[in-house]
């Protein structure tokens, strides 16, 4: 019985306006009063009146079960590739902190010991694809320090020279050495891994060096737009740099990183710029040097390896840990298993939540298809 | 106060100052013209100017931020900004950590700007006001400003003008002294009052310029009702002058071409603007509850940044050497692992400061605007006939409009029209139906609901206008409402009208009847009144008054009241055009053209008209004299002695007047039939005669006709008056117990009655009455009903407007002691319970009158009478005093803990209005103090349905869901950072950038939510409205409570799990770094919170869409910006070139893409399940609402005729068998029960 119900809205304006249509045509001359009235009748708009057509999506069983079926399926397909791209990628991890004693590099772990080197020797059973690229590795070292983070100076080391005499408070307590002020200041550029590494190819006995490409291992904005060098100075950048302090903890100054390479000095070092990136991680690694050129570019091929270490960085003591890494990367970066498999499991997840909401489905179905 | 004791002098001195404190002498300022300002006597007293504004332009910013910070929320803010400049606590830039302080600052600053601009405006325009201020230079009034009137300058007020200041009535054009004010604005009382001039001033203007009186009044204060002082004039005399000498600023002069005094109080200390009170603050259950939990967030806060103080120092312990990124302080020195964890405390607080949500509070205000916007917006609840819209005058407790449980009406003007027609009458026990009027009752019914009428069922209405032009007449009459002045004579009692004489027989008392019909009130007839100024005035005056309550609608109001007087006008002219009989007589058609009646109570009105009507036209009353034209045209002019006014003690009023030809001395009475029946003279005599008419009353009162008895008393020994009046003069000069000496003196005379007859007047249920209790009811709310109407009467509308069905058991609770009143409850309990339980006994009703409730209102009886109650579908309290209402509400409100609600339309239900958790106030025939004091004020009760059902229900969702996705929110975001401390050594890092953060909060996901809590829609109106049972989930708080807060909580919690951990396996062990770590994490939060939301959507517009798609955009485009624009402007972050860099990377793709998906699917999961079940009523309505409307109708038809049989109109007492847990409402859905 329709009378139950209250009429709806719509209804009741509709009469609402034919009312007023009668009464204009009564009044004649009192029109204009008429106008008056209403004034302050709302709008009468979808948008007042809060009608706008809508769509009101209702999940439920029926419509869901497409759903999961297709991301379930985009999903195992995704995690197909992402699984056999990482499965391909060949990666050799060594940790040479040297605490035991029957591991090469346990003499230099000593501490007190200067310019120590080791060395770590590996055989290659299959070709390793290339580009290859190395990197070295430290753990439980906290770069996401947060006052480890604060601790530079970006003005200073976008090469403005008013800091280089006065350093940001951020870099204390490395600001001034004995009154001279540090440059490159604060703990992150102090605390910059130093150990280098060479890899040698042994080919009959003989040391056959594999070259190692040091540039474009940093980001190209930290090289071309957020780090740059002071100007030179008599075309010196060693004389830009003068009446600062090198950081307490490096052997060389700054403009003295790099002595095979004269550009590769000052803030725009490439191993100094990708130290200052700071590692999300308190585990990470970063890349040293890719292999990229003469018979080493399309990789390494089978056979005795050498890598020769100048270990100088202490980890020790905070009971951090060094490796090197070797490893070739795909479209999708480096080796990483988790996120095929996870795609794998959350599209077979989804299978299944549509085989159970076919169920839910069957049992109470709600008859839209009849309407 | 001791020193008072032991020295005399200083409590001589002390009592001086006291007296000097309690009045306030005024002279007039005509004597000191020439003195300077600072010699002037008044000087001390406030100028007439009036400043409402808060701030001044230079002063606004120290006065603003200095009330801001009076707010908990900023102080927080303030506290962590504070935080963040002290080094060792640092988390941010500090300069960062001001921003969100800053926006929410400028944010409030900006609307409370706004807001004291435009009551500058108000003031400006109301202090510019033209006056007429008295100068003795010119001798003559000026027109000046009423800035610039002062207290002691001399004013005239012309008819119709509104009064600047409280004014001490001297002088007025009326040769009687008196002149009328209407008080409209200051109490809503639309009828004149009389004011009377001081007594003893004949030319006050030149008595002034030459004698040096001092007026001696009391202090400003802010009772309109009271006011005393006396004159001393310079001769030492004492004239004492009243409340009936003040003309009171903001009131309207009227009938009175000028009148004039000298000004007492001017500008803030006049009684209206002491009156005027702020907006008033009221905080919604919702948000009661919400803040509880914002308690909860603040605990969970201390125990986050517990857990990461703790976790620094035991990280700290963790190495036996220093290793490089440790950082010592400026002296070389590391601190101690203890104090770097306390310190890491506060930093954490800065850190995860989002976890409170501040910004929530800022969401809220602007979702209530937003909110309130659509309900005034809403075109069902705006009234044709007055033109008005709802007004929403509270603008924070919209949701509690979805929760309300109990709905406490007034009856008169809020179920009923309040437009009183005389609907029958019986003279001398003789009926007469007036079988007419009820025939016309129906068609204007018709005419009401705007139905198509045909001319032929118009001419019923009016069987004397046929011509054209009165048909036009009787239309824009009708709907004005004017229904009043509308009687049809019955034909028998025209007939025995005619052939009665004035001569003392049987049909003399028929004339007697219509004579006190005609004079025994207080109607006041006033010529047409000219409109000059009235309207500007008043707008402005109205808007002032408003200004201060952040009332929208200013502008309305002054169209509404252009529209009200010219309402007047046409009143008038119609008033022939109507009522006359007889359309020859075009004499007394311009009369009457000329006539205005203006009374206190619409019954007297309606009683006058009804003598008009009959020919006995009122045609003056002056405090002396009152003439009546009688049908035979000749003129009666009665001499008044006295009028004893109505109270409620005695319940009835007489008028003693002096029979211009028997010179008898006659006192007419008219009171309730209670007050008047056992007062008769010769009760044996008349018992026929007052046996018919009792009888006749009781009809009147079952058939719901509000009942007068009217009767006479001659004085026939001539002195008896003269004795009594002695008497009289000696009470009212008697100093102690005056008000016994003059009730006793009233009592004395009111005896030894004729009766003369009895009326029925009509007051008509308001249209769709008994539809919108029915609604309410079906909403799971108790509606009471709370008059000071008879029982009688009060049950009859009950009937009539569905309130009681005939098959209820009705209870009634009337008790003369407290022993026989708890006996009653016992035995009502008793009985009561054999219906089972509360939840069960849906057929029961309660009737007390006001006595009884008194009784009940005891402490000891006061939790039965509570219980009974529980046990009633409806109550009524009939007798009960304005004050008693309110008790009833607040004692509903506090005993069983539930949302209550007062709708009522007059001053009468100004405390109950204030009494409840929402006040509705109707905006109608009684004026503006119950709109004044409500919190919505709507025009029909009709209305009510809607607002409560729809918008009630809307407001509480939206809300609701809103404040529940906030915390959500909050949590979700904060929970990240928080994840990351135990990569970063609870070291407080953040590996998302600080503006981004800011962003995050401030634009990325605000304006979803806000639009979610204006705009989203769970299911329509109409369907709202044809199933009320929908609205009880709001009455059990089914949106928003603990156990919701809690998922919410433990959903953000996972969410915000999934959102970090899964991009940390997937970058675990590379190089990656820090805020390339945090943009996937950002990203895929930024996605799951805002997906989180669109899948509580419900509804989605074109609005949902633009906004949802828009901060997608907004995201994208500033981080992008943001990365490309900052190389270092935020230097312990980095963020250049990382949102670019990550987006050309397809593993950043695939990682947001996995952990939205894995964060959302529970959620997702759940609402697939609980959609195809559908098992919650909520949940069916919304699949019913998405049908096409017949189909709709047909499924809730369906839906009805299982569930609620009595609705579809079948017969018998079925109890359909409701659970109290209102979710599994059915068990079943009709829709599988049609499949089977």
């Amino acid at each position: 019985m329709a009378a139950s119900c209250w009429p709806a809205s719509g209804f009741y304006r509709e009469k609402k306006r034919n009312c007023s249509a009668r009464t204009a045509i009564f009044d004649g001359g009192m029109m204009k009063n008429k106008e008056g009235e209403v004034a302050n009748r709302p709008d009468n708009t979808a948008f007042t009146q809060q009608r706008l057509p809508a769509w009101q999506p209702m999940l439920s069983a029926g419509i869901v079960i497409p759903g999961f079926l297709v991301i379930g399926l985009v999903f195992i397909g995704i995690g197909v590739a992402l699984f056999l791209g990482s499965q391909s990628i060949q990666v050799l991890e060594s940790d040479y902190t040297g605490l035991n004693s029957n591991t090469p590099c346990y003499e230099c772990s000593d501490a007190s010991k200067k310019n120590c080197t080791c060395s770590i020797e590996f055989t290659l059973t299959k070709q390793f694809d290339g580009p290859v690229f190395l990197y070295y590795g430290l753990s439980n070292f906290f770069q996401n320090h947060r006052k480890y983070g604060v601790s530079r100076d970006y003005y200073q080391l976008s090469g403005d020279t008013a800091y280089f005499k006065n350093p940001s408070d951020s870099c204390s307590p490395y600001i001034y050495d004995s009154g001279v002020p540090i440059v490159p200041c604060g703990a992150a550029a102090n605390s910059m891994f130093n150990d280098s590494f060479r890899l040698y190819q042994l080919v009959g006995g003989t040391k056959k060096p594999v070259p190692l490409d040091g540039k474009g291992i940093s980001w190209w904005t930290d090289y071309n737009i957020v780090f740059r060098n002071p100007p030179l100075v008599n075309g010196s950048l060693a004389a830009a740099f003068n009446g600062t302090a090198k950081p307490v903890n490096w052997a060389k100054p700054a403009y003295e990183l790099d002595t095979s390479d004269p550009s590769n000095n000052g803030f725009m070092n490439e191993d100094f710029l990708v130290w200052m990136r700071r590692a999300a991680l308190p585990d990470f690694r970063k890349l040293y040097r890719r292999i990229t050129q003469g018979d080493y570019a399309a990789g390494l091929p089978v056979g005795n390896y050498s890598l020769e270490i100048s270990y100088n960085y202490p980890v020790i003591g905070f009971g951090g840990r060094k490796k090197i890494v070797l490893s070739n990367v795909s479209w999708m970066g480096g080796k990483n298993m988790f996120l095929g498999v996870a795609y794998l499991v959350i599209g077979s997840l989804c299978i299944v939540m549509s085989l159970v909401m076919l169920i839910v489905y069957a049992k109470y179905k709600f008859p839209e298809g009849d309407s | 106060g001791e020193k008072m004791w032991t020295n005399p002098l200083a409590l001589f001195r002390r009592k001086e100052r006291e007296s000097e404190d309690t009045v306030r002498t005024v002279v007039s300022n005509l004597l000191y013209e020439h003195l300077k300002k600072k010699e002037q006597p008044n000087r001390q007293y406030k100028g007439n100017a009036v400043k409402t504004t808060k701030y001044t332009p230079w002063s606004f910013l120290i006065v603003n931020l200095w009330e801001q910070f009076h707010r908990v929320a900023n102080i927080y803010f303030l506290g962590i900004v504070i935080l963040n400049f002290i080094p060792v606590m640092n988390a941010f830039h500090p300069g960062v950590a001001i921003i969100p302080l800053c926006v929410i600052l400028a944010l409030t600053a900006i609307k409370d700007a706004w807001e004291d601009i435009r009551r500058f405006q108000t003031d400006r325009k109301l202090n510019n006001l033209p006056c007429l201020i008295y100068s003795r230079k010119t001798k003559s009034f000026e027109e000046k400003h009423w800035k610039d009137l002062h207290v002691g300058d001399f004013v005239k007020v012309l008819s119709n003008e509104v009064i600047p200041a409280d004014i001490l009535l001297l002088h007025t054009s009326d040769p009687n002294g008196v002149c009328h004010i209407e008080t409209a604005n200051l109490d809503g009382e639309t009828n004149l009052k009389q004011r009377k001039v001081v007594p003893g001033f004949f030319n006050p203007v030149r008595n002034m310029a030459v004698h040096r009186h001092i007026f001696v009044c009391e202090k400003p204060n802010s009772d309109l009702n009271h006011f005393k002082g006396y004159i001393e004039k310079d001769d030492q005399n004492k004239t004492g002058f009243g409340v009936e000498s003040l003309l009171l600023r903001g009131s309207t002069a009227r009938n009175t071409d000028e009148s004039a005094g000298i000004v007492v109080y001017a500008g803030h200390e006049t009684k209206s603007m002491l009156n005027n009170s702020g907006p008033r603050y009221k905080r919604s259950k919702l948000e009661r509850m919400m803040n509880s939990d914002v308690i909860l967030c603040v605990l969970l806060l201390f125990g986050l940044c517990l857990v990461g103080a703790i976790g620094h120092s035991i990280w700290l312990e963790t190495f036996q050497s220093i290793p490089q990124y440790f950082i010592p302080d400026n002296n070389g020195q590391y601190t101690s692992s203890i104090l770097a964890g306390f310190y890491m405390f506060f930093t954490m607080i800065i850190l995860l400061q989002v976890l409170i949500p501040i910004s929530l509070y800022v969401s809220i205000e602007l979702v209530k605007m937003g909110q309130v916007f659509f309900i005034t917006q809403d075109i069902d609840l705006y009234d044709e006939k007055q033109d008005t819209r709802i007004q929403c005058r509270s603008f924070n407790i919209t949701e509690d409009l979805g929760q309300i449980q109990y709905v406490f009406s007034d009856k008169t003007g809020t179920l009923t029209e309040n437009k009183m027609v005389f609907r029958r009458c019986s003279v001398r026990g003789t009926e007469f139906s007036h079988a007419e009027n009820g025939q016309e009752c129906v068609c204007i019914h018709q005419t009401e609901r705007c139905s198509v009428i045909s001319s032929s069922v118009r001419r019923c209405a009016m069987p004397s206008a046929h011509s054209l032009p009165c048909r036009w007449l009787t239309d824009i009459w009708t709907r004005r409402g004017a229904l009043n002045r509308d009687v049809a004579p019955d034909q028998k009692l025209q007939q025995v009208l005619r052939g009665a004489s004035l001569a003392e027989d049987e049909s003399g008392y028929y004339l007697d009847f219509f004579l006190a019909l005609a004079i025994c009130n207080t109607v006041v007839v006033s010529k047409a009144p000219a409109h000059r100024r009235k309207v500007s005035v008043l707008a402005v005056l109205v808007q002032h008054h408003r200004g201060r309550v952040r009332d929208t609608g200013n502008g309305r109001k002054l169209r509404s009241l252009k529209k009200y007087v010219g309402e007047d006008m046409t009143n008038i002219c119609t008033d022939q055009g109507v009522v006359t009989p007889n359309p020859g007589q075009t004499q007394k058609t311009q009369l009457g053209c000329l006539v205005h009646y203006e009374s206190q109570s619409p019954d007297e009105a309606a009683l006058v008209h009804a003598a008009k009507a009959y020919g006995f036209t009122l045609a003056e009353r002056t405090p002396d004299q009152v003439a009546v034209r009688l049908p035979s045209g000749q003129m009666l002019s009665f001499q008044v002695l006295d009028i004893l006014a109505f109270d409620a003690k005695r319940k009835r009023m007489s008028v003693l007047v002096r029979h211009p030809h028997s010179r008898e001395i006659v006192m007419y009475t008219k009171g309730a039939d209670s007050a008047i029946m056992d007062l008769l003279e010769q009760p044996l005599l008349e018992k026929q005669v007052k046996c018919n008419t009792q009888q006749q009353l009781d009809q009147y009162a079952r058939d719901g006709l509000r009942t007068l008895c009217f009767a006479k008393r001659v004085f026939t020994y001539a002195g008896e008056y003269e004795d009594w009046s002695k008497k009289r003069q000696e009470a009212i000069s008697a100093i102690d117990q005056r008000e016994q000496l003059l009730m006793d003196t009233t009592v004395f005379l009111e005896t030894k009655f004729t009766l003369l007859g009895a009326t029925g007047i009509e007051d008509r249920l308001q249209e769709n009455v008994p539809e919108t209790i029915q609604a309410l009811r079906e909403a799971g709310i108790q509606v009471w009903v709370l008059t000071g109407d008879k029982p009688e009467t009060a049950v009859n509308i009950a009937y009539s407007c569905k309130l009681l069905d005939h098959r209820d058991l009705l209870f009634t609770l009337n008790a003369h002691n407290k022993a026989m009143c708890n006996s009653t409850l016992n035995n009502h309990l008793e009985e009561v319970k054999r219906y089972g339980p509360p939840e069960r006994s849906e057929e029961i009703g309660l009737v007390i009158d006001g006595r009884t409730l008194g009784l009940v209102m005891d402490e000891d009886l006061r939790s039965k009478f509570v219980e009974l109650c529980k046990h009633c579908r409806s109550v009524l309290c009939c007798r009960v005093t304005p004050l008693q209402k309110s008790e009833v509400v607040k004692l509903v409100r506090d005993k069983l803990g539930v949302m209550t609600l007062s709708i009522g339309d007059g001053a009468n239900d100004v405390n109950m209005i204030r009494a409840a958790d929402v006040g509705v106030g109707i905006s109608g025939q009684e004026g503006m103090q119950a709109v004044m004091a409500s919190d919505f004020a709507i025009s029909r009760f009709k209305h009510l349905s809607k607002l409560l059902l729809v918008h009630g229900h809307w407001c509480y969702n939206r809300l609701s869901n809103m404040i529940v996705y906030f915390f959500y929110k909050n949590l979700a975001y904060v929970n990240l950072l928080f994840c990351y401390q135990f990569f970063c050594g609870f070291s407080g890092t953040a590996m998302i950038d600080h503006w981004i953060m800011i962003f995050f909060n401030l634009f990325f996901t605000s304006a979803p939510p806000i639009m979610f809590g204006i705009m989203d829609k769970t299911l329509s109106a109409e369907t709202l409205l044809c199933m009320p049972v929908l609205y009880k989930s709001g009455q059990h708080s089914e949106g928003y409570k603990r156990r919701t807060f809690w998922i919410a909580m433990l959903d953000a919690f996972y969410q915000s799990l999934v959102c970090f951990f899964i991009p940390y396996w997937t970058y675990q062990g590379s190089d990656i770094d820090i805020f390339t770590f945090g943009t996937p994490i950002n990203t895929a939060s930024f996605f799951t919170i805002t997906l989180h939301l669109a899948i509580e959507i419900q509804s989605w517009t074109v609005v949902h869409w633009v906004i949802m798609l828009g901060s997608v955009l907004v995201y994208f485009i500033m981080t992008l910006v943001f990365s490309a624009l900052c190389v270092s402007c935020n230097p312990p972050a980095n963020p250049y070139w990382i949102m670019q860099q990550q987006m050309n990377d397809p593993v950043f793709y695939l990682v947001c893409i996995l952990t939205v998906a894995v964060a959302l699917l529970p959620r997702y999961i759940v609402h697939a399940l609980r959609g195809t079940n559908a098992e919650s009523l909520h949940l069916w309505a919304r699949k019913v609402d998405r049908l096409a409307p017949p189909e709709r109708q047909q499924w809730i038809r369906e839906w009805k005729s299982l569930w609620h049989p009595s609705v579809s109109g079948q017969t018998g007492r079925p109890t359909p068998p409701l659970s109290s847990d209102p979710i599994s409402l059915e068990p079943d859905s009709p829709f599988s029960d049609r499949r089977l």
